[in-house]
């Protein structure tokens, strides 16, 4: 009986202790991100726009999921966006995000005109990707990236943010 | 004093050699200004110049690829604007700036296959050196831009976007391209006449 106890609870202790478990990822709009990007704090965001189908942002995704590792005990929060349609959430975008075993936060922008939202997003986004966005509002600064990045050039950048 | 000038020459060349290798893609047109001819290769192995249709009033220059979802998901719609508008006097010519040794399926023989395949009733050009997409200041698969002819010289009437959806054609609210060529063909400059899309980065050869 005590052993079956044990059991139970060695059981339950591994589910919740599963690392990566059902990894979610959230459909937003754009007024949700926009108020992500906006707020006061001093949390240096590293926000990576990004598709499944983009194969230099699919080269260059671990460097920023290393960054959530690597930064775990200073203020910075690493943002994937996915800039996969929606209706390819479960097909894609969730299968990738398990495999890959993601620890950032992953979300996907649910938008489909991109003349009304990239200005919104940044004026200087033209639209390709990857694109990336490094900004901490309390220190007023902000950096951007349509361009693939390196793993040394992104570290680069964040030490920029975080000293 | 005599030595040190073919120094300094040398010094200027490089620094401007440097300066056009470096020169961000991003520059590039802005509507009204004129656009440069150019003469690439077509798929059917002839070199293609804006000024070779003397019957143009314009074109409809869209940098598009094999490769790209996005571009993919275009093709028709491109390949529809062409009936619509070559009729007009606004045929489209299609450029391929990437890379293939960055993007594998855009070789020159995979876009004579898929010129063939999808039966492109227009060019579809290989920017081998990608000159024309940096003169352009394309950054993205596919980037749209209108010229309308001038003269002898060929004005950039509008840069950016098809339409507002990209996964479905039949969803779509606003279509910015037919917009700007009804206001283009009737004369006036397009209402619009610069639009953003999302789209995959133009590979760009390796340094």
């Amino acid at each position: 009986m005590n052993q079956l106890k044990f059991l139970v609870l060695a059981a339950a202790f591994l589910l919740l202790a599963l690392p990566g478990q059902a990894q979610k990822v959230a459909v937003i709009k754009l007024p949700e991100l926009q108020k992500r990007l906006s707020r006061p704090t001093d949390t240096t965001y590293v926000v990576n726009f990004w598709a499944t189908w983009c194969a230099p942002c699919v080269k260059e995704l671990p460097h920023f999921d290393q960054l959530t590792t690597t930064y775990a005990r200073q203020k910075v929060k690493v943002l994937l966006v996915s800039m996969d349609y929606a209706s390819q959430l479960d097909k894609k975008v969730k299968p990738f995000v398990q495999k890959r075993a993601l620890k950032s936060e992953v979300v996907l922008l649910n938008e489909t005109d991109p003349n009304t939202y990239l200005d919104k997003v940044d004026t200087k986004w033209t639209g390709a990707l990857p694109f990336t966005i490094i900004l901490n509002n309390a220190q007023r600064k902000r950096v951007t990236f349509e361009q693939e990045l390196s793993a040394e050039e992104l570290h680069k950048q964040v030490q920029a943010f975080v000293k | 004093m005599k030595k040190l000038l073919p120094f300094l020459a040398a010094c200027l060349v490089l620094a401007l050699s440097s300066f056009i290798v470096l020169r961000p893609a991003a520059e590039g047109y802005q509507v009204g200004d004129k656009a440069a001819d150019f003469k690439l290769k077509n798929v059917d192995g002839k070199l293609v110049s804006l000024a070779d249709n003397k019957a143009a009033k314009g074109y409809i220059v869209v940098f598009t690829c094999n490769t790209c979802p996005y571009a993919k998901a275009y093709e028709q719609r491109i390949i529809d604007l062409n009936t619509k508008y070559a009729a007009q006097g606004y045929p489209v010519v299609a450029i391929n700036p990437n890379d293939p040794a960055v993007a594998p399926g855009d070789s020159f023989a995979d876009m004579q296959k898929r010129a063939k395949d999808k039966k492109y009733a227009f060019p579809y050009l290989q920017d081998e050196t990608q000159q024309v997409a940096r003169q352009y200041g394309a950054t993205r698969t596919p980037h749209l831009y209108v010229l309308t002819r001038q003269g002898q010289d060929f004005v950039v009437s509008y840069i950016g976007a098809i339409d507002d959806n990209s996964e479905d054609a039949k969803l779509v609210k606003t279509k910015y391209l037919e917009n700007a060529m009804t206001d283009i063909i009737a004369g006036k400059p397009a209402s619009v006449n610069s639009t953003k899309a999302i789209g995959c980065t133009i590979k760009w050869k390796r340094a």
